[in-house]
């Protein structure tokens, strides 16, 4: 019996490498066979308190996929929510609906307290600037399949490094794999020394870089995040870096043959469109596969895989 | 002449003695207690000559004894304080105060936007440097540390 089932998952730190690995190996099956009524009897909540596209959307085709039936919110506008529910109400509430709840929320750490109220598995799909731990697994599950493997592989983090939460917890779980971490970000948007720390503390090398030039060369996965103009308190100096961290189709040339770029999406423009044709762009898979991944993690949690 | 030293601030006969508290620290200790709504005696002493530090703060409080959550929480600003527990002007019991590992219910969390400090949640906290005092959220994952510590209310 897996050890995922009724297991709730909210911090990429909560389940171990072997964890992990196991979802991947499921999330490969539902890649073959994605459409199986496994989940038919089975009802999941999708509580969105605030937007999401990719993620809500890809959570819910892959309940449906798997015949689970779907309750929830997109939006909190209309519900309880807005008439000052607290959260322990409302999950305490929903938990006697529902056999599985997917939550994301703007409040930093909801998700770990809606999980100490709940009776039936939380798994946070989004916990403000905290957490979002499906996304690592797929990004995950993306680098293993590109790669076909997870070991000993040479990371190129871009852009975004001190406020992503992507690459934070994409560099903890990588940790795992004895990765060598390649870090392209202007200054002021370095990764937080706790990260690095956690790199240190696991006897791995990062080697940090301000333009995105230089790691091309070495990188296995170049992971591209979006530098915002608003993290700025300079306009000038934002000009100044802006173009350090943007990928052109032409500066691909004489990256590894197998290298592949991911990008947890939204783009907008650090990877330029002529990228996209080449064979060295998967962000756009990358976001498919995160129906196979969560659809793993669902039949896992669910105690049926 | 009469070499013995006058008590600064007097002996009592059954309580607590808070001793060898930072001078900073000394009235922060007393309102983390809660010893402005205290109804007993309480007699605080703050820059007194000490040879553990240069100058130190003293708090005595008359018939209170405290609990090991009160402790700790003494512990978190004076980590170097005393505590000795007086019965019939002696002294029955002397600790260190120290930081625990792991705190409930007492700090806030520094972070804005963490859940804690917006729905009424027991806050809970893995202590994960002693030394220099840094705080881990066990709900927002952030880092609370000596400069920005705040009790709750």
């Amino acid at each position: 019996m897996s050890t995922l089932k009724g297991r709730n998952l909210i911090s990429i730190t909560d389940f171990s490498k072997d964890e992990y690995i196991e979802v991947l190996d499921i999330a490969e099956e539902f890649e073959k066979n994605p459409k199986q009524k496994i989940l038919s009897d089975k009802v999941v909540a999708t509580l969105f308190f605030e937007p999401s596209t990719r993620t809500r959307l890809s959570f819910e085709s892959a309940a449906n996929q798997l015949g689970a039936r779907i309750i929830g919110f997109s939006d909190p506008g209309g519900t309880s929510v807005q008439k000052g529910e607290s959260l322990h109400d409302t999950i305490v509430m929903v938990s006697s609906y529902a056999d599985l709840i997917v939550m994301r929320n703007p409040k930093e750490g909801s998700s770990r307290y809606a999980s100490e109220v709940s009776t039936v598995p939380v798994i946070n799909a989004g916990d403000g600037a905290n957490q979002h731990p499906t996304q690592c697994m797929l990004d995950l599950y993306s680098i293993r399949k590109t790669q076909g493997r997870l070991d000993n592989l040479n990371i190129a983090c871009v852009g975004d490094l001190k406020y992503g939460r992507t690459v934070h917890s994409l560099v903890q779980a990588m940790c795992n794999f004895n990765a060598t971490f390649h870090l392209v970000s202007p200054q002021e948007l370095k990764l937080p020394s706790s990260v690095k720390m956690s790199v240190k503390n696991a006897g791995l090398k990062y080697y940090q870089y301000t333009d995105i030039k230089d790691v091309i060369p070495v990188a296995d996965i170049i992971y591209m995040t979006r530098v915002q103009r608003e993290r700025f308190p300079d306009p000038l100096e934002y000009e100044r870096v802006k173009d350090s961290c943007i990928l052109t189709a032409s500066m691909l040339k004489g990256c590894k043959e197998n290298m592949r770029v991911l990008h947890p999406l939204p783009r907008v423009n650090e990877i330029t469109v002529d990228v996209d044709k080449t064979p060295y762009a998967y962000y756009f898979r990358q976001a498919q596969n995160g129906v196979y991944v969560r659809q793993a993690l669902m039949a896992a949690i669910l105690g049926v895989r | 002449m009469d070499t013995k030293k006058e008590l600064v601030v007097p002996r009592i006969e059954n309580g607590t003695v808070i001793d060898h508290i930072p001078t900073e620290a000394v009235y922060q200790v007393a309102h983390i207690l809660g010893l402005e709504k205290y109804e007993d005696e309480v007699l605080i002493g703050n820059y007194l000559s000490s040879q553990k530090f240069i100058r130190k703060g003293i708090i005595k409080i008359k018939n209170k004894y405290f609990t090991k959550e009160e402790l700790s929480k003494i512990s978190l600003v004076a980590p170097m304080a005393s505590i000795i527990n007086i019965k019939n002007y002696e002294v029955i019991e002397k600790i260190e105060a120290e930081i625990p590992d792991h705190i409930e219910n007492f700090i806030k969390c520094m972070n804005p936007m963490c859940i804690t400090n917006h729905e009424k949640i027991v806050t809970k906290f893995d202590v994960v440097d002693k030394e220099n005092l840094k705080l881990r959220c066990h709900y927002c994952e952030k880092f609370t540390t000596k400069e920005t510590i705040r009790f709750c209310e």
